[in-house]
């Protein structure tokens, strides 16, 4: 079986972190990856830009909305996800109007942080 | 040359530089904040020498230089605090482009982007304005503040998140491709207007009109126009810009207090600005399919043209709204068309067709829709429901200038 992990966190606690809090909190999260990255159970994972990096996109009538913000509804679940690569947020988001659920539902469109080969290597993720 | 330059002269100069040199920085830096802080060290730096050496034959190469070389060290500095291959990046591609003497057309490019990102629909629309009056305008902080009436430390939080999302989210710095032109190009205007609207009918504070910001609108569009000329809809809102904002003398009394249309003194209005937006009008209107600020600047045409009120041409302008409402479905757009009939067809028309938008549930906290109606109430000498239109509209109304035109026109109900 696969499983998908959300990790959910107050993102202004975060950000208003001490640079020592943030140190312990990423030595924490590398420590993790390369465990479980050395245990096999690690398929994949990144981390998120915050969501003020959001845009939500929803296709209704044919027309495509854009959303400033993280905007999934209470009554929407999280049903999937896909990771891309995009030439920019107007390649992104013209994707993600033509997965079939835009129409339906919403689209959130979140930038991924990427790591640098040096961070690659502390998570255990690349040598 | 003749004498060296004092601090004014350069600050001139830099102002009528300023915006181009941003948006070439942004270009080349690929960051809003760095862009802006090395035009500020450009600036500084032009402060230093000019007044030794001469304001230089192209400033504005010269401060895109300056500022390309102040970006560079800045890079430099924080080399190790940054996303070190980007920074890398960044900085390997500055030092290749010795393209100071970058064409026109290029610094011109460079303008529309900055545009297209500002006004980009993955900003929230208070974003778009901020960021288009801060950074294409290049209106202080403080005065961005201004129209959103926050103070300038909130309005610079603001801008730093905005300019965060520009940049995690990847949102483009370019000219969208054919295919996306005319709906992005509608984002833009529509952020235009907006600056227009807030100056014409201050959504917010105690003051009529605030023209400042109609002004800066307008040099927008013209700057808009230069920038796609021959683009139907920017000469369509250039024009209903520059028409309306012909009327703005005419919109308040001496006191301050609005004015309807029908009580304006016509010898007020800005004639020159009235011919120039005419002139557009026909421009907007000569292309194959007018769009809907064409058609809009129309209108306003009409109003500016007539020489009274009762000698307006409302059966045109009424047909014209009929063209809008094509073009552009909207509850507002009908509101607006319900009123002009009224003028062609009576009173009785008009009302029939805003009980039928108010039937729908449309409208609902638009205190024109019952302001319109007390009007027309009031000419079918139906009083007593037209005061009671004009309560609804009164606690809907939110400015105070707009509640206290409703409350007159309210007191002059006879009987």
């Amino acid at each position: 079986m696969q499983y998908l992990l959300m990790i959910y966190g107050d993102e202004s606690a975060m950000a208003n972190a001490t640079p020592e809090n943030r140190q312990v909190m990423t030595e924490a999260y590398a420590t993790f990856t390369k465990g479980i990255v050395q245990s096999g159970h690690f398929k994949g994972g990144e981390r998120l830009h915050p969501t003020k990096a959001a845009t939500t996109v929803r296709v209704r009538d044919g027309k495509t909305m854009l959303i400033d913000g993280p905007f999934a509804e209470t009554r929407e679940q999280l049903a999937g996800y896909y990771v891309i690569d995009a030439r920019n947020l107007d390649e992104a988001t013209a994707i993600a109007a033509s997965v079939p659920g835009a129409k339906t539902g919403s689209i959130e469109v979140r930038p991924i942080s990427e790591m640098q080969p040096e961070e690659l290597v502390r998570y255990g993720r690349a040598s | 040359m003749a004498g060296l330059p004092d601090r004014a002269a350069i600050e001139v100069v830099y102002r009528g530089e300023a915006g181009r040199v941003l948006a070439t920085l942004i270009r080349l830096v690929g960051d809003f904040e760095l862009a802006e802080e090395a035009a500020q060290e450009a600036f500084a730096a032009a402060l230093e020498r000019w007044p030794v050496v001469g304001i230089p034959q192209n400033p504005r190469a010269w401060l895109v230089n300056s500022g390309r070389h102040k970006a560079i060290d800045r890079l430099r500095r924080n080399i190790a605090l940054r996303t070190k291959l980007k920074a890398l990046g960044i900085e390997a591609a500055l030092e290749a482009d010795t393209g100071t003497e970058s064409d026109a057309e290029e610094i011109a490019d460079d303008r529309l982007r900055l545009i297209f990102t500002c006004c980009h629909p993955a900003l929230s629309m208070e974003a778009r304005v901020a960021l288009t009056l801060k950074v294409v305008c290049g209106l202080e902080t403080a005065a961005v503040g201004r129209v959103f009436l926050v103070a300038e430390e909130t309005m610079a939080q603001r801008l730093v998140r905005a300019k965060a999302k520009i940049r995690d989210a990847g949102i483009p710095y370019e000219v969208p491709g054919r295919e996306h032109l005319a709906e992005r190009l509608t984002d833009v205007l529509a952020v235009v207007y907006l600056v227009f609207t807030e100056g014409y009918a201050p959504s917010r504070g105690d003051v009529p009109i605030r023209s400042e910001f109609c002004a800066e609108a307008i040099r927008l569009g013209r700057l808009l126009l230069e920038l796609l000329p021959g683009e139907g809809e920017v000469e369509g809102l250039l024009a209903l810009m520059l028409l309306h904002g012909a009327r703005l003398a005419g919109r308040a009394d001496a006191a301050g207090e609005l004015l309807l249309l029908e009580e304006q003194d016509r010898c007020r209005w800005d004639r020159d600005s009235i011919e120039e937006g005419r002139t557009l009008v026909r421009r907007a209107l000569s292309h194959a399919l007018p769009g809907p600020y064409a058609v809009q600047s129309a209108i306003a045409a009409l109003h500016a043209e007539a020489p009274s009120f009762a000698a307006t041409d409302w059966a045109q302008i009424a047909g014209l709204y009929q063209v809008l409402l094509h073009l552009q479905p909207s509850a507002v757009v009908e509101l607006n068309a319900a009123a002009a009939l009224s003028m062609v067809e009576g009173p009785g028309r008009g009302l029939d067709l805003i009980d039928a938008l108010s039937a729908r549930g449309v409208l609902k906290d638009y205190y024109l829709l019952p302001a319109a109606r007390a009007d027309l109430l009031t000419r079918l000498g139906r009083t007593a429901e037209a005061r009671s239109a004009y309560d609804e509209a009164i606690a809907l109304a939110h400015s105070a200038p707009e509640r206290r035109l409703l409350e007159r026109r309210r007191r002059g109900l006879s009987g």
